[in-house]
């Protein structure tokens, strides 16, 4: 069995609002940061995985994303394993 | 008399409002450990309101997975009724009891303050004495209010009256058609964001919320009634 980092990154719907985006959007505005045209705001959750193979780590994160760390009806997510994760 | 059981998690804050507003409705109700397994033969269920497991993750989230949501479940499907308020509404979208999700109150503040209903379905276990179109003031406390379903499901929802209460004269939250409290197609899961525990007496400033637990108690002893009759007409009918 091998250690690998797996980052999951959760991000709200693309449709919804996303409210704190928004607000972060205004203050880069305000501050000058005029050339800022879109914030959105999520998650980002680093898991440290035991498995077999890179796969078997990326399908374990996928049914965690699944089942806990993203809400299918409001939240879309992206994964990636990080090359020599273990240590 | 109703058995209510009041499931209380951690970081529950309105379950002993919910407890009393329940009792004072005539159910003999009582609380239930998030770690139990066994609803102690409730006919109803209530998730109260709070922040269980701190709102982390996502309001709901971790509690949809406390070892009494399986028998919340069971309830649920069997036809049973269960009322979520508030953290307990945000708990059964995310347990999948009822459509959509609870995001962030689209002004980001949290919110604790009066707001105005109107009753739009009174064929819910939690809603039965209530006129429609009444108008009701009920207080919210929450920061992740806003009611989220995609538009075929919000049109699914309207066409099939299962939008129970809905936010008037404002929408405090950016909730999708300014929805306050909605019911699964059974018709026996309802959620709602406003405290009706908070508005059932006038003490409290008003009773407006009382009749959401009246109406559970009246439902139950309407077929409490219906049961008798049918064992004195037809002995050994159970």
């Amino acid at each position: 069995m091998n250690a690998f980092t797996v980052q999951v990154r959760v991000m709200p719907r693309a449709t919804l609002l996303d409210p704190q985006g928004e607000a972060v959007e205004r203050a880069l505005h305000a501050l000058g940061f005029g050339e800022v045209a879109g914030v959105r705001m999520g998650k980002h959750v680093v898991l440290e995985v035991t498995a077999a193979t890179r796969d078997a780590a990326l399908a374990q994160a996928r049914a965690m994303c699944d089942r806990l760390l993203a809400n299918p009806v409001t939240e879309d997510y992206d994964l990636v394993v990080d090359a020599g994760g273990a240590r | 008399m109703t058995r209510v059981a009041v499931v209380v998690f951690p970081g529950s804050n309105c379950d002993r409002d919910t407890l009393a507003a329940a009792s004072q409705a005539g159910a003999d109700a009582y609380f239930v450990w998030h770690r139990d397994t066994s609803l102690a033969r409730a006919d109803s269920v209530i998730l109260p309101g709070g922040f269980s497991y701190g709102d982390y993750l996502r309001s709901g989230a971790i509690a949809r997975f406390s070892p009494i949501l399986a028998a919340v479940i069971a309830h649920a499907r069997a036809g049973g009724p269960v009322l979520g308020i508030c953290n307990g509404f945000q708990i059964l979208c995310e347990a999948g009891l009822l459509p959509g999700g609870l995001m962030r109150n689209a002004r980001l503040r949290f919110l604790s303050r009066p707001t105005w209903v109107r009753v739009e379905q009174t064929d819910t276990p939690f809603s039965g004495l209530y006129e429609r179109g009444e108008v009701l003031e009920l207080p919210i406390a929450h920061g992740d209010g806003r009611y989220v379903v995609d538009a075929p499901t919000a049109a699914e929802l309207e066409a099939t009256g299962r939008v129970v209460w809905r936010y008037v004269r404002e929408n405090p939250n950016g909730s999708t058609n300014a929805i306050a409290g909605v019911t699964n197609a059974g018709r026996n899961v309802v959620g709602i964001m406003p405290h009706p525990e908070r508005r059932n007496a006038p003490a409290l400033g008003g009773q407006d919320g009382a009749r959401v637990f009246l109406s559970m108690e009246a439902r139950h002893a309407t077929q409490h009634a219906v049961d008798v009759r049918a064992r004195d007409d037809r002995h050994l009918r159970v």
